[in-house]
């Protein structure tokens, strides 16, 4: 076992882990933190996808080990994030969600893709989406809902 | 699938990391952004009784260009170069590369070295640091050497790495004249590894051409029949699909019909990209 210290949604936290475990069984497993998805556990399909240092990666990808004095946020910890908020309301205007496995990942990835892209169009959108999957095969709505979230947080900053 | 257990050092300079893959047991592993070898080991077709953590190792991030070439550092991620944050002397080719590789959550962390090191045959890297030209820089702590990547690259994920060396960088040459360049990549679905992937080169002084092909092959390879044609200006289609089919054959690639007429599109695609820029 081995110590690491991790600043987990603002919040300084010190754990005991295996090397071998990945950050999302650390999340999951270790902090109760459920949002945070495992669909494949082999990097295919993104539902696990949180941000280390401000960058969206996949935390199957990641070992919890190699995240010692990293900064990880979870959508637990964008609750009041007002790009998450007009998302949140997008996804649930557009129905861009059926059984909503990959809601948590497809939402930090939009995120990321709204502030890399600002105010994207649906093919920009599309393509980079293209790492979350979707099973339920909702794409067409979780695409309208990310442009339309995009174009609202465009307009109020151009106003 | 979870990993096997293995044993986790974090090393602070290339020394370090050298001196404990030297101590290490049977299998040690460098680890640097992890984007493939975490998940080899979950699935286990990968195994180690030691990970090296090189990822904090300040050496290994540096980048420089200078008049005659250009030196990435081993750690600079896909997203750092697709962002343009290093420079980019061959005409946004290095960007090209970078932005189609796999998802942005998998190019935020993996690197430049680790593509090299692992040698995916269809990995977008080491096809793109054939056509340049480029040579792998390796170090074992006190002796570094640098290799072609065409010689470095010895087979499917086989290199010439010793135990104790890890990669520290790519040395590409470069001239005044930036090349025109044109790049076809078929995948069967976004962010894939590529079924066939073709780079084509042509430097700006003396129109030289380099083409490198990757994918479904034993290893990516230079097509050099093929990029003297190119090199003469002889393009016709008939030209190029008749240079491919020899560089094939010449090849170890064991391709049935399809193989060669997709690779045969793509080595094409690549030069009508290339002329047409």
């Amino acid at each position: 076992m081995r110590p690491i210290t991790v600043e987990l949604n603002g919040v300084k936290v010190a754990d005991e882990i295996e090397p071998r475990e990945t950050l999302a069984d650390f999340l999951r497993d270790r902090r109760r933190l459920t949002a945070t998805h495992l669909g494949c556990e082999h990097g295919a399909c993104g539902a696990c996808t949180v941000l280390v240092n401000g960058k969206v990666t996949r935390s199957c990808l990641r070992l919890a080990v190699m995240c010692d004095g990293s900064a990880v946020q979870t959508l637990e910890g964008f609750r009041d994030d007002r790009i998450m908020e007009t998302l949140r309301r997008h996804f649930h205007e557009c129905h861009a969600l059926q059984c909503g496995f990959c809601t948590p990942g497809m939402l930090v990835m939009a995120r990321d893709i709204l502030l890399r892209l600002p105010s994207p169009n649906a093919e920009t959108v599309r393509i980079q989406l293209s790492g979350q999957i979707c099973r339920c095969t909702g794409y067409a709505n979780i695409i309208n809902a990310v442009v339309a979230a995009g174009r609202e947080i465009g307009n109020a900053s151009d106003a | 699938m979870k990993s096997a257990k293995f044993d986790y050092v974090v090393a602070k300079t290339v020394a370090d990391a050298a001196a404990s893959l030297a101590s290490a047991g049977t299998s040690p592993s460098i680890v640097a952004g992890g984007q493939s070898l975490v998940p080899m080991l979950n699935l286990r077709v990968a195994v180690a009784d030691v990970l090296v953590d090189i990822s904090g190792i300040e050496e290994l991030k540096t980048n420089r260009l200078t008049a005659t070439g250009m030196t990435i550092g081993a750690l600079t991620t896909h997203a750092a170069i697709e962002d343009g944050k290093i420079p980019d002397p061959f005409d946004g080719l290095l960007r090209k590369v970078a932005s189609g590789i796999s998802y942005r959550s998998i190019r935020n962390y993996g690197t430049v070295g680790g593509s090299v090191a692992l040698a995916d045959p269809a990995a977008d890297w080491p096809v793109c640091f054939m056509a340049l030209g480029a040579d792998v820089c390796v170090s074992d702590g006190a002796v570094a050497r640098s290799q072609p990547i065409t010689e470095f690259i010895e087979g499917q994920y086989r290199t010439s790495l010793r135990k104790n060396e890890i990669v520290i960088g790519l040395d590409i040459p470069r001239s005044d004249a930036p090349p025109r360049w044109g790049l076809h990549k078929v995948v069967r679905k976004s962010g894939a590894f590529a079924d066939s992937i073709a780079i084509a080169v042509q430097h700006g002084g003396d129109k030289t051409a380099c083409i490198a092909l990757g994918g479904a092959v034993p290893r990516p390879l230079l097509l050099a029949t093929t990029a003297q044609r190119l090199g003469r200006g002889d393009t016709s289609e008939d030209a190029l699909r008749a240079a491919i089919a020899q560089d094939l054959r010449a090849s170890t690639v064991q391709a049935d019909s399809y193989l060669i007429r997709l690779h045969s599109a793509t080595v094409v695609r690549a030069i009508r990209e290339l002329r047409n820029s």
